[in-house]
C-alpha cells in the first residue's frame, strides 16, 4: 500500500513537470504584461527597466528554471497586475472557491445518487420518467444559462437569495469561511446548485445506467433466491457493485469542478480563484495564470489518487493482485 | 402429503407478437427427502419451472394458471415479502455458475452470515460460528480461516461449494438445483453432485436437480420428470425411465446417452431440433420428430396418462393405440 502511494507521487511528478513547462511556455508568448502595466505613456527606460526587474530580459529557459526553482518552494512571484505575492493572492481566493466546489460536488451526490438508484430500480415509474427529462435539462443547458435563470427566478422575483458575492465572511484561523454566517450560507446556494446541477444529472443517470446493469447480474438474482430484504440487495449488494465507475467519474467531476467554476464565479461574482484567473487572464498576468494551472493540475493528481485508493477500499479483486 | 406440488401451472411471456406460452400444464409433486431431476433440451422450461417454483420468473414472464404448494399452502399468488421469507427459508436455490452467483464485493462469509441471520433468530457471533460450521460440512479446508476470504480468492468448484452452504445454510425443506455441474470441471461435477446428495439426506432436504446431464439424474434422482417445449413428457421412477422410457422422446434421450461398454462410429441423435415457443405445432409438440408418431397424434394433445410404471404424455398409452 505505502508502495503504491510512493509510486503514484513518483509518476505525478513528470506530470506537474510537464504542466508547469507548458503553462510557462504558453504564457511566455501569449500578450505582453509589460505595456499593460505601462499604460499609455513611458519612456524606453522605464520600459527597460521594468523588463529587468520582471526577469523578462533573460533566455527563457532560465526564465523557467527560475520559476520552478520558486514555484517548488510555494513561490510565485508577484502578480503584475496586483503588484502582491500570487500564492498569498490565490490563498485568499482559494477558500472561496474550494467551499463552493465542495458544496456543488456534495450535492451533486447527495442528489444524484439517491435519484440514480431510485430510476435504476423503478425505471418505470412516473418519478422516474420525470427525473430523466429533468436530467436532460440539467446535462444539455450551459451553466451560464442556469445561473443567469436561478438569479432571475430566486434574485429577482422572488427576492429570496443574493444573486452576487460572498455575503459575510468570517476567518477561521487562516480559511476565511461564509459557511458560519447566514448570509454566507445564503450566498452559497445559487451559486453551489448551479456549479452542481449538471454533475448531479451526470452521476444520477451514471448510478442509473450501473443499477440496471448490476440489478441484472447472477448474484442479484441469487441474492433474491436467498431470501434477502429489497434494501439489503438494493443499497448493499446493488449499490456497492455500482461505486467503482461512479467514484472514477466523481473525482474528475470533482476536479473538474474546482478548475471550472470560472464560469460560475464569473456570472455570480464569486470572489474565488476562476474569477481571480479570468482578470489575470485579461491583464496578461503570468505569475497568477501560471501558479492558477499548476494548482489545478496538483488538484487532479491528488484527486486521482485519492480515487485510485478508493478503489482498493471499494473492490478486493484489486487488493490481491499485486 | 407432498412437500411441493404443481398444479396445473401455465407461464406465458406477453411479447409484442402475441403471448408465448413457456409452461403449459406442468404438474408434479415432491415429497420430503425426496431427488426430483428434470432432464430436457435447453429451452424445455427446465429452468422456468425452477423460477417459477421460487417466485423469481424474469419479467414479463407470468404465472398466469394453475397453483403452486408448499406443504398445502399456495405461494404462486404470495405477495413479493412474503414470498422472499419463503425463500433460503423454505426454498433454498442453487444456480448454474458459481463464478458469478457470488457478490465479489463480500467475503463469503458475510454473505452466509447476512443469509443466516435473515431467516433464523441468532446474532451475529452464532450466525459466524454456523457460517463457519456449513462451510467446513461442504468440505472448504481451513473453513475459519476462509471464511474471511473474497469469492474471487476460491476455485470455481470451492466456489459452487460455498453456494451450496448459502443454499443450505437456513435450513430449506427443498433445494432447487438448476445446473449446479453444469459450469464446473467434468472432475469436480461428480464431487459436487456427491456432496449434494449427501447434504441433502442428511438434513432430509427434497431436491429438485435440474440437468442435461442423465448420469447425474441416474445417479442422485429417485423420480426424473423429463419435459419438452414446456411440458412434462414423462415423468416416473428414474430407473423405469432410465431403463425403459415408455414416451418416444424420453427413449430418445437415453439412447443417445453414448454406452461405455462397446464401440460405436456413429452417436445416437433425436432427429431435428425442438420447436420454438411461438410455433408449437398442432398435436403433440414432439410428432415431427416422433419415430412412433400416429394420426391422432396429430391432431390432439396428450396429457400424462399411466404407461406402466411411469406417467407419459403419448397417445401410445391411450387405448385404440396401433400396437
Amino acid at each position: 500500500m505505502f508502495a503504491f502511494i510512493i509510486s503514484r507521487i513518483l509518476q505525478a511528478l513528470p506530470v506537474m513537470l510537464v504542466v508547469s513547462f507548458i503553462s510557462f511556455a504558453m504564457f511566455a508568448y501569449v500578450g505582453d504584461p509589460v505595456s499593460i502595466m505601462l499604460g499609455q505613456d513611458f519612456t524606453e527606460a522605464q520600459r527597460t527597466e521594468l523588463v529587468a526587474s520582471l526577469g523578462l530580459d533573460k533566455p527563457f529557459f532560465v526564465q523557467f528554471l527560475t520559476f520552478l526553482g520558486n514555484a517548488v518552494q510555494g513561490e510565485f512571484g508577484l502578480s503584475y497586475r496586483l503588484s502582491r505575492p500570487v500564492a498569498e493572492l490565490i490563498g485568499e481566493r482559494a477558500p472561496a472557491t474550494l467551499e463552493l466546489a465542495l458544496c456543488a460536488a456534495f450535492i451533486a451526490m447527495a442528489v444524484g445518487v439517491p435519484m440514480g438508484v431510485y430510476t435504476g430500480l423503478y425505471r418505470n415509474s412516473w418519478l422516474s420518467r420525470f427525473f430523466l427529462t429533468f436530467s436532460l435539462i440539467g446535462v444539455s443547458l450551459p451553466t451560464f444559462l442556469i445561473g443567469i435563470l436561478l438569479i432571475l427566478t430566486f434574485a429577482v422575483w422572488l427576492g429570496w437569495l443574493p444573486s452576487f458575492g460572498r455575503g459575510d465572511v468570517r476567518p477561521l484561523g487562516f480559511w476565511a469561511t461564509g459557511f458560519t454566517t447566514w448570509s454566507g450560507v445564503k450566498a452559497l446556494i445559487l451559486p453551489a446548485v448551479t456549479l452542481g446541477l449538471f454533475q448531479l444529472t451526470l452521476i444520477m443517470r451514471l448510478v442509473r445506467a450501473e443499477m440496471l446493469e448490476v440489478m441484472r447480474t447472477d448474484y442479484i438474482k441469487f441474492a433474491r433466491a436467498r431470501g434477502l430484504s429489497n434494501r439489503a440487495i438494493n443499497f448493499g449488494h446493488a449499490l456497492k457493485n455500482t461505486l467503482v465507475p461512479v467514484i472514477t467519474i466523481a473525482g474528475l467531476q470533482l476536479g473538474a469542478i474546482i478548475a471550472f467554476a470560472i464560469v460560475t464565479e464569473t456570472v455570480f461574482q464569486w470572489p474565488g480563484m476562476g474569477l481571480l484567473f479570468i482578470q489575470s487572464v485579461g491583464a496578461a498576468d503570468i505569475p497568477v495564470m501560471a501558479a492558477y494551472l499548476m494548482l489545478i493540475a496538483l488538484v487532479f493528481v491528488v484527486i486521482n489518487l485519492i480515487v485510485d485508493l478508493l478503489y482498493y477500499a471499494v473492490d478486493p479483486r484489486l487488493r490481491t493482485r499485486r | 402429503m407432498s412437500l411441493l406440488e404443481l398444479r396445473n401451472l401455465r407461464v406465458e411471456f406477453p411479447t409484442r407478437r402475441g403471448t408465448l406460452v413457456a409452461l403449459d400444464d406442468v404438474s408434479f409433486s415432491i415429497a420430503p427427502g425426496e431427488v426430483l431431476g428434470v432432464v430436457g433440451e435447453s429451452g424445455a422450461g427446465k429452468s422456468m419451472t425452477g423460477a417459477a417454483i421460487i417466485g423469481l420468473l424474469e419479467p414479463p414472464g407470468r404465472i398466469a394458471g394453475g397453483q403452486i404448494l408448499l406443504e398445502g399452502r399456495r405461494i404462486d399468488n404470495l405477495r413479493y415479502d412474503d414470498m422472499r421469507r419463503i425463500r433460503g427459508k423454505q426454498i433454498g436455490a442453487i444456480f448454474q455458475d458459481p463464478l458469478t452467483t457470488l457478490n465479489p464485493l463480500y467475503t463469503v462469509g458475510r454473505q452466509l452470515v447476512e443469509t443466516i441471520t435473515t431467516h433464523l433468530p441468532l446474532n451475529p457471533a452464532q450466525a459466524r460460528a454456523r457460517a463457519i460450521e456449513w462451510l467446513e460440512r461442504v468440505g472448504i479446508p481451513a473453513a475459519a480461516q476462509r471464511i474471511d476470504s473474497y469469492p474471487h480468492e476460491f476455485s470455481g468448484g470451492m466456489r459452487q461449494r460455498v453456494v451450496i452452504a448459502l443454499a443450505l445454510c437456513a435450513e430449506p425443506k427443498l433445494i432447487v438445483a438448476d445446473e449446479p455441474t453444469t459450469a464446473l470441471d467434468v472432475s469436480i461435477q461428480a464431487q459436487v453432485i456427491a456432496l449434494l446428495k449427501g447434504l441433502a439426506r442428511d438434513q432430509g432436504t427434497a431436491m429438485m436437480l435440474v440437468t442435461h446431464d442423465m448420469g447425474v439424474i441416474a445417479e442422485t434422482a429417485d423420480r426424473v420428470a423429463v419435459m419438452y417445449a414446456g411440458r412434462i413428457a414423462e415423468i416416473g421412477p428414474v430407473r423405469e425411465v432410465v431403463k425403459q422410457a415408455r414416451h418416444p422422446y424420453s427413449a430418445g434421450l437415453m439412447a443417445s446417452i453414448p454406452p461405455m461398454d462397446r464401440r460405436v462410429d456413429k452417436l445416437a441423435a433425436i432427429e431435428g431440433s425442438m420447436p420454438r415457443l411461438s410455433a408449437i405445432p398442432q398435436g403433440c409438440a414432439y410428432n415431427p420428430r416422433c419415430p412412433r408418431v400416429f394420426s391422432r397424434c396429430m391432431v390432439e394433445r396428450p396429457d400424462l396418462i399411466p404407461a406402466g410404471p411411469t406417467d407419459a404424455a403419448c397417445w401410445l398409452y391411450a387405448p385404440g393405440a396401433p400396437a
